[in-house]
């Protein structure tokens, strides 16, 4: 029987049509802008971990090298005011930027998906309360509940990752809770219940690996905007302080200089932008890849 | 049948996808006559609805003509040009499509819509179209089109929105009328009323029409001549009357064996004999007064009101209903899914009217469950797609603590075995099956602890005819086997016919009648049953008689 | 009737309990948990004053009560247009917040609109270009726009438009002149997730049987777009309009910054610098409050645009959606890929 295929009505009791759905799945590919993505961000992670091995220039002190040169073979980003090569300082500033990035995005991961699933999956007062207050985390400006958090916890590079972290709570929130809910009413989940299955066991072998995928496919797009809120957080000077490189106190420091020394400002600036760009592409694959 | 000058011939046409190599169409040559039917009859991917949009000029951009043509009359369509192209849609070509649903634009009001091929074409201005519009819609058998003009699509019901699409696609009279599956998301009394227009409308103007459908039943009742496609190749064509008496292929054979809405008798009637007998003493489930009401308006019920039904052991009964019979709460009760608000349900032993508290409690609602298994309609939906399929079927075997570690194994392999399945499946995972394959796992899974009663929701209605038919079989070879009592819901009354010795039929929350099958299909009690059975499309050669058929398709099936 | 009274009462009780909870968050953050501010500012020596003084300016300002009755006295100051002192300089809050307010108004309404203008503009070259090759390249704008920090585009403009090519002068510029750099800043970013919705939207509807039923009647892509498109896409375009007001806000702050502009941004910022709680508390709310009433009016607008809303409940058969299934998931996801949230589901389960 070479029929044994495939679906034929979408009948007027609402099937799907999967066939269609299965299909886009398979040819779900990797394109050049996703391989190019995650080549930026290995680099990245590179030179958070092992910086020494992309520069031999020391990040903090410019020993003799004149300030303000221009970018050249030696100084690939030229040099800041005290003879710094700003190459260097961009990638010793990787470790502080992506490790704050992490902070954060665990921040709202961890919370955000509790708070997500705990409603999602209890449903009734329980979700009304916990989605009352993620309202209320939504409704104040990321930027100014970041600030509020940063003045109470005092400025510096973790405590700006966690005020950053925060802001994300919301996000996780919502789309665990929506995709627990979603997976809830699934015929799936009820089959699993109708095979015995307990609330925990059906939690731990259906929802939670169900859920996983487009959660973390948010979590690396966060990771993108968490990148670029810590160094806001920087560049008004909440962040690491100085003489630590960090990206966006990086890009404050050459603003001083940026009519006779434009690259200071602008080269770093288009390094986060890359790194920034890379999570977008790559959590966009991954979120195309798992829905 | 003017066979001298055809209206639209399709000649030698091929269609590709750019991102496949097979031809979606290869090859197709067929014609439509003016004032009559063709329709064109695949299963799912046959090629049938490329076709179609082939012939209207709008298929998808990754798809391309290769070659062929297509003629409207004279006009050689494929070498039209995008401007006259678009003279000739609406005014020329008229399309219905399948799913009114999302047919309509759902912000403009349906007077709109259906002036919406004059304003384009400029046969009308603003004012002399809304009369139109109202003959129009009186026309397709709208009740009180001036009020309903004015009205919005999410505020009609499907069928009434199927007409609102007829209404416009016949607005500038054109010679031919492009259904495409135009019924298939309708209930079955809808499905009559909106062929029924279709081939008023035929009679009345003399258009052609091309009927594109997956249901043979509704091709042979109504086309004058019948296309089978499969895989993007006609397999057979000619006269419906010589194809559903003498079909020339294996495949077409086979298409008429399986398809249930062709035979008139019941396969099974093995079970049916023992228990008629005793019909009231010792019914295994047994339903009085079940009621869930979700909402009531009108006299409409959102939900089930005070249903009542019995089923012996070893049988299989069918719900029937259309859309909103509230079939699908009737069957999540059964199942144990939902506590009614009132009504007494007893499965075996078990009782909704004892009560058991704590502890106890809980142990009889899993003895329930083993006992008492539920098969979705929709397999895709209804596995896990992060299990591989040994874990969906070992799950059962450890909630319900059944065997050990070691003989687990051996006893999934023989629930795959059970529903005709390889051991390799074990380890692949939903998406790697075919609908029909997951539906067998879906039944294996149920089927694993050892239940009694096994409650089937629409559990055929996603699969093609074929599938259908296999899938049936295997429910009766099962049933036999293992003793198994079923309770079949479906929305349609040629397959619940075919598998169910007893028959409930509900409409809009409310029991119609229930008996004996063969006695309920011959001798209906109430005017609902009666409509619903006026409306299962008959196919020319039934009319003739019954000898005439049974032997030629089951015969060369059989070869 | 267009508009349910029920559903407005909701809404409105909804958005009031959001604010009176992003009150009270607030406060606890930026007034219970430091301490109080008065002995923070006066017991600094240099200042000269005595434990006496210091304990008559703290009754005076009511640092000496319980915090339960200063978290009223705050909220009734809140209520009547009372947002207390500037701990930095000793000014009334209200003062200083109303004299910033109007140009950071300004920045944001132009910032909006150019967005807006951008966004439909990248939207409609994007689906409707008249190359392959642009649309895909226009398609990838957002993303791009999105990853652009902010800050550093308002240097860049300003290094590039007033210094390299003197479009825009420095020194002197004239009211309008001085906005077109800052709106620009505000405007890029803020535009990459309305053009991602409505890039998405339009694709979507285009797909959509009903417009394949317009073209089978002859029709041309203009007229699609106008009769068929045009509002189907702007609804989900709506949505996210009420939803990057944070994004607005972010963008105001980093832009005062960069361009010196006075403005409730570089007040916010100094307050942050000078731990200037009560400033920073009341830029919160008021933010908070703007936030929830441009998403409440989005809200109530809805029903206007979306006839499906505006049946009343009940009166319909149950699973009626505001809008369809598809054109809603697309559109959650692209928000969220774009940094932005939507509240469908809520709206999903309380209808």
């Amino acid at each position: 029987m070479s029929l044994i295929d495939s679906f034929a009505r979408t009948s007027g009791t609402g099937a799907p049509r999967p066939a269609a759905k299965r299909r886009s799945r398979t040819r779900a590919s990797i394109g050049p802008a996703t391989i190019i993505s995650g080549l930026v961000l290995l680099i990245a992670v590179a030179w958070a971990l092992f910086p020494g091995l992309f520069t031999h220039h020391d990040p903090n002190d410019g020993g003799t090298t004149p300030a303000l040169l221009a970018p050249s073979l030696d100084h690939w980003f030229g040099t800041d005011q005290t003879g710094r090569d700003a190459f260097t300082r961009v990638v010793y500033g990787a470790s502080q930027s992506l490790l704050a990035a992490l902070v954060a995005v665990g921040v709202g991961l961890v919370v955000g998906t509790a708070i997500g699933l705990i409603a999602g999956t209890r449903r009734g007062w329980v979700d009304d309360v916990l989605m009352r207050l993620v309202d209320v985390l939504l409704s104040i400006p990321a930027i100014l509940l970041s600030l509020s958090i940063v003045v109470v916890l005092g400025f510096g590079t973790i405590n700006a990752a966690i005020a950053v972290g925060v802001t994300a709570i919301a996000q996780f929130a919502r789309l665990s809770r929506s995709e627990a809910v979603r997976i809830n009413t699934s015929d799936f989940v009820a089959a699993a219940y109708g095979s015995g299955g307990t609330f925990f066991s059906v939690l731990f072998r259906h929802i939670l690996p169900n859920s996983t995928s487009p959660v973390l496919s948010l979590a690396v797009l966060q990771i993108g905007s968490a990148i670029l809120q810590i160094s806001t957080l920087g560049f008004l000077g909440y962040g690491t302080p100085p003489p630590t490189p960090e990206w966006g106190l990086i890009i404050a420091e050459g603003r001083n200089f940026v009519a006779t020394a434009w690259w200071l400002t602008v080269l770093p600036g288009f390094v986060v932008m890359a790194i920034v760009l890379a999570t977008h592409q790559i959590g966009n694959t991954l979120r195309k890849a798992t829905s | 049948m003017t066979e001298s000058a055809p209206l639209l011939s399709v000649e030698d046409l091929s269609v590709a996808y750019s991102q496949s190599s097979a031809p979606a169409v290869d090859g197709v040559s067929f014609a439509v006559a003016a004032g009559s039917m063709t329709a064109v009859v695949g299963e799912s991917g046959s090629g049938k609805s490329t076709t179609a949009n082939a012939v209207i000029g709008l298929l998808p951009e990754s798809a391309q003509i290769t070659g062929g043509h297509i003629r409207l009359g004279e006009v050689d369509l494929g070498a039209l040009g995008a401007s006259t192209w678009r003279g000739v849609r609406g005014s020329q070509i008229g399309y219905v499509p399948q799913d009114p649903g999302s047919s309509l634009n759902p912000l403009q009001t349906i007077g709109k819509s259906v002036a919406e091929a004059l304003r384009i074409h400029k046969r009308a201005d603003r004012k002399s179209a809304r009369a139109q519009v109202i003959d129009l819609l009186a026309k397709v058998g709208i009740d009180r089109p001036q009020m309903r003009a004015d009205q919005f699509p999410h505020e009609l019901s499907g069928g009434m929105r199927q007409r609102v699409l007829i209404a416009s696609a016949i607005a500038l009279r054109p010679r031919l009328l492009i259904a495409d599956e135009p019924t298939s998301a309708l209930d079955v009394t809808v499905q009559k009323q909106v062929l029924d227009l279709l081939d008023g409308l035929r009679a009345e103007t003399g258009m052609g029409v091309l009927f594109i459908t997956h249901d043979l039943a509704v091709a042979g009742e109504r086309a004058d001549d019948v296309v089978v496609m499969q895989s993007g190749k006609v397999v057979e064509a000619g006269p419906a009357a010589r194809i559903f008496s003498r079909p020339a292929t294996d495949y077409t054979a086979r298409l008429l064996a399986d398809a249930p809405a062709l035979k008139t008798k019941a396969r099974h009637t093995a079970t049916a004999e023992d228990s008629q007998a005793d019909s009231s003493s010792a019914a295994f489930v047994s339903v009085e007064g079940l009621t869930q009401v979700y909402a009531r308006n009108e006299d409409q019920v959102i939900g089930v009101d005070d249903v009542s039904l019995s089923v012996q052991r070893g049988t299989t009964h069918g719900i029937v209903g259309e859309s909103g019979s509230g079939k699908t709460t009737t069957g999540k009760a059964l199942a144990g899914f939902l506590t009614p608000q009132s009504g007494r349900i007893r499965i075996g032993d078990f009782d909704t009217a004892d009560s058991v508290k704590g502890n106890a409690a809980r142990v009889r609602r899993r003895d329930f469950r083993r006992r008492v298994q539920l098969v979705h309609q929709n397999p895709y939906s209804a596995l896990d797609p992060k299990h591989s399929i040994r874990q969906i079927l070992t799950e059962p075997l450890r909630n319900f603590r059944i065997g050990t570690r070691a003989s687990r194994a051996g006893l999934v392999a023989e629930a795959l075995d059970r529903v005709s399945l390889p051991t390799e499946f074990l380890d692949r995972r939903p998406q790697e099956l075919s609908g029909g394959q997951l539906q067998r796992v879906a039944i294996a899974r149920a089927l694993i602890a050892g239940p009694e009663l096994v409650v089937f929701d629409e559990a055929v209605s996603a699969l093609d005819v074929t599938v259908q038919a296999q899938i049936l079989d295997l429910l009766d070879e099962l049933q036999v086997e293992l003793g198994l009592t079923y309770v079949f819901i479906s929305h349609d009354l040629a397959v619940v016919r075919q598998i169910a010795d007893t028959v409930s039929v509900m409409s809009q929350g409310r029991l119609m009648e229930n008996g004996p099958t063969e006695d309920l299909f011959a001798r209906p009690q109430t005017h609902y049953t009666r409509t619903l059975l006026d409306a299962i499309p008959r196919p020319v050669m039934l009319h003739g008689g019954e000898d005439a058929k049974n032997p030629t398709p089951l015969a060369a099936a059989e070869r | 009737m267009i508009l349910d009274i029920r559903y407005l009462f909701l809404r409105l009780g909804q958005a009031v309990l959001v604010l009176l909870l992003a009150f009270t968050a607030a406060f606890i953050l930026l007034s219970l948990i430091p301490g109080d501010g008065v002995t923070a500012r006066f017991a600094d020596p240099a200042l000269g004053l005595s434990a006496d003084q210091i304990a008559a300016i703290r009754s005076e300002t009511g640092a000496d009560e319980s915090w339960i009755s200063r978290y009223f006295i705050s909220l009734g100051g809140f209520l009547t247009g009372d947002f207390g002192f500037s701990v930095q300089t000793g000014a009334a809050v209200s003062t200083i917040i109303a004299a910033a307010l109007p140009s950071t108004a300004v920045l944001a309404l132009s910032g909006f609109v150019s967005a807006l203008v951008l966004a439909v503009l990248i939207a409609v070259l994007a689906t409707y270009g008249p190359y392959r090759w642009l649309r895909k390249l226009l398609d990838s704008v957002p993303s791009l726009f999105i990853s652009i920090p902010v800050f550093w585009l308002g240097i860049l403009l300003i290094q590039f438009f007033s210094f390299r090519l003197g479009f825009v002068s420095v020194v002197s510029p004239g009211p309008a002149e001085a906005l077109v750099l800052p709106t620009l800043t505000v405007a890029v970013p803020l535009s990459a997730p309305i053009a991602q919705v409505l890039i998405r939207s339009i694709t979507d509807v285009r797909a959509s049987g009903f417009v394949k039923v317009t073209s089978a009647k002859g029709a041309s892509e203009l007229w699609i777009l106008v009769h068929a498109v045009a509002r189907n896409a702007v609804l989900p375009g709506l949505t996210i309009i009420g939803l990057v007001f944070g994004e607005l806000v972010a963008g105001a702050v980093v832009t005062e910054t960069v361009f010196g502009r006075n403005g409730i941004g570089q007040i916010t910022a100094q307050a942050v610098t000078h731990r200037d709680n009560p400033i920073l508390l009341t830029v919160v709310v008021i933010a908070t409050l703007a936030y929830v009433t441009i998403n409440l009016i989005v809200d109530l607008l809805y029903p206007v645009i979306d006839v499906r809303l505006r049946t009343a409940p009940g009166a319909t058969s149950a699973g009626k959606k505001p809008a369809d299934e598809p054109t809603r998931r697309a559109l959650s996801t692209t928000a969220a890929s774009v940094g932005v949230d939507l509240a469908w589901d809520e709206k999903d389960t309380h209808s």
